[in-house]
């Protein structure tokens, strides 16, 4: 049977790797959550909140940091999610998921850098 | 009286109804025993002690995984009616009796066996009961391998190579046996996606467990022992 194309030394690291993510994303979620209320209930423009993040380097890796967690914890969670719902595992799993982090890491990027650049 | 359904057959099977006489602090493993007894001779079940120490009469009763010669029927008897099925997650052999060879299998796969360093020529090896190790072990070693943890659990049913609760556990109550000798290759052995780190803390486990262990205690250590092992590259 094809039971799992990584090792358990690989399987405890994306375990730990997913909690460590979660741990960064509690933060990112709740700065990002009072960043937005704060914009809309301010009654800022897109051009005043462009006019912030344009050519600023705290927004570009705090939001840089918060795709990378993203990129880290939702394949890692969706691995067991296909295991347990649709009984998806082995290699051909885990090469898609990576692709699939890279579509979000490639999405999530180009919306931060939209705002920065 | 009361209205008692009992699964019959194996896999494919259905519901048969029984009408059984209530008593004082009747147990559920009583009305099965009497359905057996005065009933129908043909009902297969499973039960030794009847005092709540070997783990071989847990059943799903309304539902739920319960060790039945230790549960009232006062308790769970709904309008004078209960339904009695065998154990969830196992294989049906017969009637209220499940296989429960691939549960104990899991216990060796998880390392359950304990494994000591010394020899008889050299001296007990002497453990604190007050230190940390001893007090987890205490905490988890009064497992009576019932399966109605396993049984509880949605993560064996979503994936059927999960070691479940009970292994685990046991696996946690070695590895904080200073004694043991084994303790790298056992969370080896536990690690990963067959292993604890599938557990989703539900909590099933501890919610059903008799005994009142917590098997989602002890698989949050041994996630935390291969976290350090892990780091220090010694997994």
């Amino acid at each position: 049977m094809e039971r799992n194309a990584l090792s358990v030394r690989t399987q405890s690291l994306l375990w730990v790797a997913q909690r460590a993510s979660a741990a960064l994303l509690a933060l990112c979620v709740v700065v990002h959550l009072a960043t937005m209320v704060y914009a809309v209930r301010g009654g800022l423009t897109a051009a005043e909140i462009l006019a912030r993040t344009r050519g600023s380097y705290a927004w570009l890796a705090f939001y840089s940091l918060f795709v990378l967690a993203i990129v880290v914890h939702v394949p890692i969670g969706l691995r067991a999610v296909l295991e347990e719902w649709v009984k998806w595992r082995g290699a051909s799993r885990d090469i898609a998921l990576l692709g699939f982090a890279a579509v979000i890491a490639w999405a999530g990027m180009r919306a931060v850098l939209g705002v920065f650049l | 009286m009361m209205q008692v359904k009992v699964w019959r057959g194996s896999a494919e099977g259905a519901f048969q109804q029984f009408e059984v006489p209530r008593h004082a602090s009747q147990t559920v493993l009583d009305v099965v025993t009497h359905i057996q007894r005065m009933l129908d001779p043909t009902l297969a079940y499973r039960f030794a002690c009847r005092v709540g120490m070997c783990g071989s009469c847990a059943m799903t009763v309304n539902g739920v995984a319960r060790w039945t010669c230790r549960t009232h029927v006062d308790k769970v008897a709904q309008n004078d009616q209960m339904e009695i099925a065998p154990l969830r997650n196992l294989p049906v052999i017969r009637d209220l009796v499940t296989d429960m060879r691939e549960f104990f299998n899991k216990w060796a796969k998880a390392k359950g066996q304990f494994s000591g360093s010394l020899t008889k020529n050299e001296d007990f090896q002497k453990v604190k009961p007050d230190s940390p190790g001893r007090v987890a072990v205490d905490a988890g070693i009064e497992c009576i391998g019932c399966a109605v943890c396993y049984s509880s659990c949605d993560v064996v049913a979503a994936r059927p190579d999960y070691l479940g609760p009970a292994a685990l556990n046991r696996a946690w109550t070695l590895v904080q046996d200073e004694r043991d000798a084994m303790s790298m290759e056992r969370l080896r052995a536990v690690a990963g996606d067959a292993g604890c780190h599938s557990c989703h803390t539900h909590m099933s486990c501890t919610e059903r467990c008799p005994k009142g262990i917590s098997p989602t205690a002890g698989i949050a250590g041994l996630k935390r022992e291969i976290a350090r092992a892990v780091w220090r590259g010694t997994l």
